[in-house]
């Protein structure tokens, strides 16, 4: 396990990123592991990526936006990306924001995206 | 819980991007006291986040204070900057509306999250949000 940041741990576990993000992340942070992430799905040959964010109480339009990113940049590198652990009120609260996720994959649990991902060979 | 029929319970300067996180663990901590419910604090809050973000990055700063209504039915809170202010706040409250580079869904989702929401800017003269949420 390497923590690029205060902000989150990074596992790498069979070509799949886990990233956990922890509460209170700051917005310099979340950018700061964008810009890592970005590097490692490349120089780690990831193939997926999955991205809990259970430990988030709250997402707002700045931290949805850049979740939402993550998740583009990651395909564009080829790397099948899962944002999985929304908390129910932080789902609904996003969807009264207005903010469209349905670029990203989601799943409910970790071992949900694992399975996906498993299924699909990618892990 | 209140220092007064609707004094502030608490009061935090926003002078950088840290002081996002201390707004939002401030109201959490008062809605937590007065026994909210999740899904009302996490809509609450996520709407004191954008205000607060907005003050720190377009308004120079500026000071939250969280007020507790002597009831504990209602939590209201106040968001002064000494910003350059905003010249058609109708325009701002429009999703898509933006002066840097971000999604623009920032002030109007904050007004869809509460219950009551109160807003007076004018160029030069800095703005000031009130936002109200029933329990």
């Amino acid at each position: 396990m390497t923590a690029v940041h205060d902000a989150a741990s990074v596992y790498m576990v069979e070509n799949v990123l886990l990233i956990a993000i922890r509460d209170n992340i700051t917005d310099t942070d979340i950018i700061g592991l964008q810009e890592e992430l970005s590097e490692r799905i490349v120089v780690e040959g990831a193939r997926g990526i999955v991205i809990d964010i259970a430990a988030l109480e709250i997402v707002d339009t700045f931290v949805g936006r850049i979740l939402a990113q993550l998740s583009a940049i990651g395909h564009l590198l080829g790397a099948e990306t899962y944002t999985v652990g929304m908390q129910p009120a932080v789902a609904m609260t996003l969807v009264e924001l207005g903010m469209d996720f349905s670029g990203s994959r989601t799943a409910l649990s970790l071992s949900h995206a694992l399975r996906a991902l498993k299924a699909k060979g990618l892990a | 819980m209140t220092s007064g029929p609707d004094g502030p319970v608490a009061r935090v300067e926003l002078r950088g991007e840290r002081d996002i996180a201390a707004a939002r663990l401030a109201v959490t901590r008062a809605m937590n006291g007065m026994g909210a419910r999740t899904l009302i604090r996490v809509r609450f809050v996520t709407a004191v986040s954008e205000i607060v973000r907005n003050a720190i990055m377009h308004g120079k700063g500026g000071e939250l204070t969280v007020h507790v209504s002597a009831d504990a039915r209602e939590i209201r809170v106040c968001c002064i900057d000494s910003g350059p202010g905003i010249e058609d706040i109708d325009r701002a409250l429009q999703d898509g509306f933006s002066t840097a580079r971000s999604l623009g869904k920032g002030l109007g989702g904050a007004r869809r999250l509460v219950d009551r929401f109160d807003i007076a800017s004018a160029p030069g003269a800095g703005t000031r949000i009130e936002m109200t949420s029933r329990l």
